[in-house]
This record gives structure tokens, sequence and C-alpha cells, in this order.
């Protein structure tokens, strides 16, 4: 990838040692119960903070919120150490420019090919095109899919559009990676190619990042691989070790069950927690 | 059907009004503060004035042609049949110019609009358009507004030549009129007032027709089912507020011009 665009403002927030993201007593509710219920955490820089929980327990609600695509009914989210509900909404567009986002469906835009929908944020922020085309290339040939760059959405596989959408998250090379449900409704090879790519954005550029999956044996992979730059693979953490920056959060009826590290997870006495997790 | 609470009912709607409003204000003011998509107003200013383009000519023509023929039946009665053109004239440049067009644009854009947005709503396409920085009102909902107001200026425009000359067509091929004298009974019949009441009601249709359709777009929800359901909505919507905005412009002209 190239060269990193961090600006001065967030370099300085950086070193500062502030979390990326946290949540301060964050409760939501749509018509009828909480859907999250005084929700605290805090995701530090660097960071790989994977959201488990079964479906419906508001982990793609708490992804919308720290993206500011939802509004928290009480609480406050610090992104970036600023609070978003102080800020207006000219400075949360300007917030996102910081913040890519892969959402569970894909989202791509149907009516743009995988080039315009990769080179999106590039063309709002009036990149010169000759630029943004080698970035476009840059950001496909990361997901291996650079063959695709005329084709559009419809004509991809679901596999493929996953990877465009990480394409399209990554080429602005942001600060903060959210990944909903990247793996979900994918077969188990392509889940894995699509795991592989998450950790090789973890490992290459050391993304912070929050990352939704129902499947443990993903969020296992990410734990206790780590990205080979040599033999340019995925490979496993030698004598059985453990990725020190990801770490877990457990979500269930819109409570926080666990946070902490993957050791913690797999040795938890709660009763819910281990039938969870086996 | 599900029944809801009269207090639950009367609550939707004034969040509707709200949400409806604040739509059409944060549409408008963003046209007077950067970015401005220019390229996707003109865009849409094909799509909407050079598609609608047929309809309106078409329509246009035979709701002259119409015109014609059932004003001469009722003006031979009183042998005032040469006054067909200034009838026809009037007709089409006061009322059903603006109407129809109105009414056909929003038939064929409101639908559009409410389909293509509510779509990218249902599939996550507005909220990845917001986290990847853009604001969906800014980038989806001005460039309509812009296209559909000043298009549907000129296709009232065309639609008025077009009834004029269907009704010339029939008052001169069937009637046996002199097309000489139906165009200057139509041009004399006019007044400054009934070219500006023409004028401005499309102003009001086109506002109409964007926000109603994107406002239903927006706000889709329940998948592909959901998207039919505002495409159906947002054409019945726009199709009343444009007739009962036509008959309060009517009443506003009256006033200004008195006639």
């Amino acid at each position: 990838m190239a060269e990193s665009v961090l600006n001065p403002l967030m370099q300085e927030f950086l070193s500062s040692g502030k979390p990326m993201v946290e949540f301060k007593d964050v409760s939501i509710r749509f018509d009828g119960p909480a859907v999250l219920d005084s929700i605290n955490f805090a995701v530090m820089h660097g960071e790989t903070r994977i959201l488990l929980g079964p479906a419906g327990c508001g982990k793609s609600v708490l992804m919308k919120l720290a993206n500011g695509l939802l509004e928290p009914d009480s609480g406050e989210i610090f992104v970036f150490g600023r609070s978003l509900g102080e800020m207006t909404e000219t400075e949360i567009f300007e917030m996102r420019a910081h913040v890519g986002m892969v959402f569970q469906e894909s989202a791509l835009f149907d009516s743009l090919s995988v080039e315009n929908n990769v080179a999106y944020r590039l063309c709002e922020e009036h990149v010169a095109p000759e630029t943004i085309h080698a970035r476009v290339i840059e950001a496909l040939q990361f997901v291996e899919l650079e063959k695709a760059i005329d084709k559009f959405p419809s004509e991809l596989s679901g596999g493929m559009r996953r990877r465009v959408s990480i394409a399209r998250a990554i080429i602005s090379q942001p600060d903060l990676i959210l990944y909903d449900s990247p793996t979900g409704g994918l077969d188990p090879i392509t889940s894995n190619t699509i795991i592989e790519l998450i950790v090789k954005q973890r490992d290459v550029s050391h993304t912070t990042c929050l990352l939704i999956t129902h499947r443990l044996q993903d969020a296992f992979t990410l734990a206790t691989h780590r990205y080979d730059a040599v033999q340019q693979k995925m490979v496993s953490i030698p004598d059985g070790g453990i990725d020190p920056g990801t770490k877990f959060l457990v979500l269930n009826e819109g409570k926080i069950v666990f946070d902490g590290t993957t050791l913690e997870l797999t040795h938890t006495e709660n009763p819910w927690l281990r039938r969870f997790i086996e | 059907m599900r029944f809801v609470s009269p207090e639950a009912y009367v609550k939707s709607i004034v969040a509707s009004v709200q949400d409806y409003s604040l739509l059409c204000a944060r549409a408008v003011g963003d046209l007077f503060s950067r970015p401005r998509y220019v390229a996707d107003m003109f865009t849409q200013m094909d799509s909407i004035g050079a598609g609608s383009l047929p309809i309106v000519v078409l329509t246009g023509f035979f709701t002259g042609c119409v015109l014609a023929l059932q004003a001469a039946v009722s003006l031979k009665e009183f042998g005032a049949v040469n006054m067909t053109g200034e009838l026809v004239t009037l007709s089409m440049v006061k009322e059903l110019g603006p109407v129809l067009t109105g009414l056909m644009v929003s038939g064929r854009n409101a639908s559009g609009m409410a389909s293509e947005l509510g779509s990218m709503k249902v599939s996550e396409q507005i909220d990845a358009m917001r986290a990847l920085g853009t604001d969906p009102i800014r980038k989806l909902v001005t460039p309509r507004l812009v296209a559909t107001v000043v298009m549907l200026f000129f296709l009232t425009i065309i639609s008025d030549a077009c009834g004029i000359a269907g009704g010339a067509f029939v008052s001169v091929a069937m009637l046996k009129l002199n097309a000489a004298t139906f165009f200057h009974t139509g041009y004399m019949s006019l007044a400054h007032g009934d070219v500006v009441e023409g004028l401005v009601k499309p102003l009001f249709s086109g506002f109409i027709i964007a926000t109603v359709g994107c406002y239903y777009g927006l706000r889709t929800t329940g998948g592909t089912s959901g998207v039919g359901k505002s495409t159906t909505q947002a054409v019945v919507a726009s199709s009343v507020f444009i007739i009962l905005t036509d008959f309060l412009v009517t009443q506003l002209m009256i006033g200004f011009f008195g006639r």
C-alpha cells in the first residue's frame, strides 16, 4: 500500500495513547427493548477487536454507532478522542474520511463499475485521475481482484463483492476499519480468503479494526495467525502463539458479557460464554 | 392490516411532516454550500428532461387535440367555433399543460427516484455513501431537485406548444377552421398573468416531484416489497400534492392578476 497519509492532528492523537474508539455507557433502543444497554469498552491503537454474539444482539448497531451512522439515546461515543455527539454533521463526514467500513452485504454502488466503486472516496476528495487509477489498481491487487476492474457488482460473486468492498474501505489508508460480518453468507473457502485479507491488512498496515463475525473459527484464525510477507500468505503463529493485539468483545441481549483477550475468552468460567464458544 | 392507536397514528404523521420538511430544507440549503454535484445535476437533467420528452410531447399534443374536439362541439351551439383557438390556448397554458406535465413527470420520475433511492437504502448503499464521507442529501436529493425544477419548467413550455399544435391540427384538419385565426385568437386571448401562472406552477410541481420521490425513497424499509410500496406512495402523494398546489397557486394568481 502507499505511504501513510496521516495528517499532523491524527499523528498527535495516535501518540497521545488515547483509545481509537471508546463507548461510555451507550444505550440505544428502537421500537421495543434496548438494543444496546449501557455499553462500555475501548479499542486502542493497533488493536483488532472482534465482536461476537448471537444474531440480533446489537453487533451491527454498535458498528453503525461507532461510525456515526446512528446516534445513541444516551451515553457518549469517542472516535479518535472526539465525542461524536459534540461533532457537527460536517465534522462527522470529515471524521469518516479516516474510517473504512465493510458492510455485511458489501453495499457496493450497483450503478458504478468496480473501479469507480473503489475510487469513490478519492473522487470525492478530487484526487488527480492518474493517481486515483494507480491507487485503485494497488487496492485491487491487495485483494487480488485487479482483473475485475471493469466489471459491475452484479457480475461478481459474493466473495468478490466482499473483496471489492475491502478494497474500497482501505484505499484511503484509514486509521480505523470497521468490518461488519465480512464472511457472512460465504462458503468456508471464500471466508478463509477474506480472513486472510483482513490478517494481511492488519499485519501490513497495523490498522486498528473492529470486526463482527458469526463464525468462531474466523475469530480464532485472526487470533492465532499472522501474515507472512515472505511466503505471501497467512500462517499460524509459531508455538501456538496468539496475536497480542487481537481482543474479544462478546454481546448478548444488548449487554457486554465479555471484554478481554483470546486467552481470557478460552479460559472463561461463564457458563453461557462456555456454551457459546463451544 | 395492522391497526395502530390514534395517538401513534397522529405522531407518525407529525414525524413524517417533520422529516419531509427537514429533507426539503437541507436539500435547498445544500445549494448554497460546497461541494455541489454539478455533474450529477446534468445527468439528472438528461434523465428527467430528455427522458420525459416523448411522454410530455405525446400527452400535450393529444390533450390539445381532444380539447379542440370537445370545445368545438360546445362552441358550435353558440356559433362561436372560431373561439376554439382561444379556449385551447388558454386551457393549455394556464391549466392543462402545467398539471398534465407535472402528473406525467411525477408518474415517471417520482416513482423512479423512490425506487432508485429505495433500492439503495435497503441494500445499505445510502449508509455506505455516508460511511464514505458523502452526504446523501447533497449527492442524491439536491441534484434531482434542481434538475426536476429546471426541466419541468421547460417541459411544460414544450407541452403547451404541443397542445396548441394538436388543437390547431384538429381545428384545421377536422373542423376546417383557419389556422391563422386559430393562432391569432389564441395569442390575443393570453394575458401576462396567464403566462406567469402557467410558468409558476411547474416550479412548485418540480419541487414536489423531486422531494416527495426522494423522501419516500430514503425512508424505505423492508426489502424489495418496501421499495414497491415506497414507489406507489411517492406517485400517489406527489400527484395529489401537484393537484392541491395547482389549486392553491391558481387561487393565488387570481388574487394577483384578477383572472
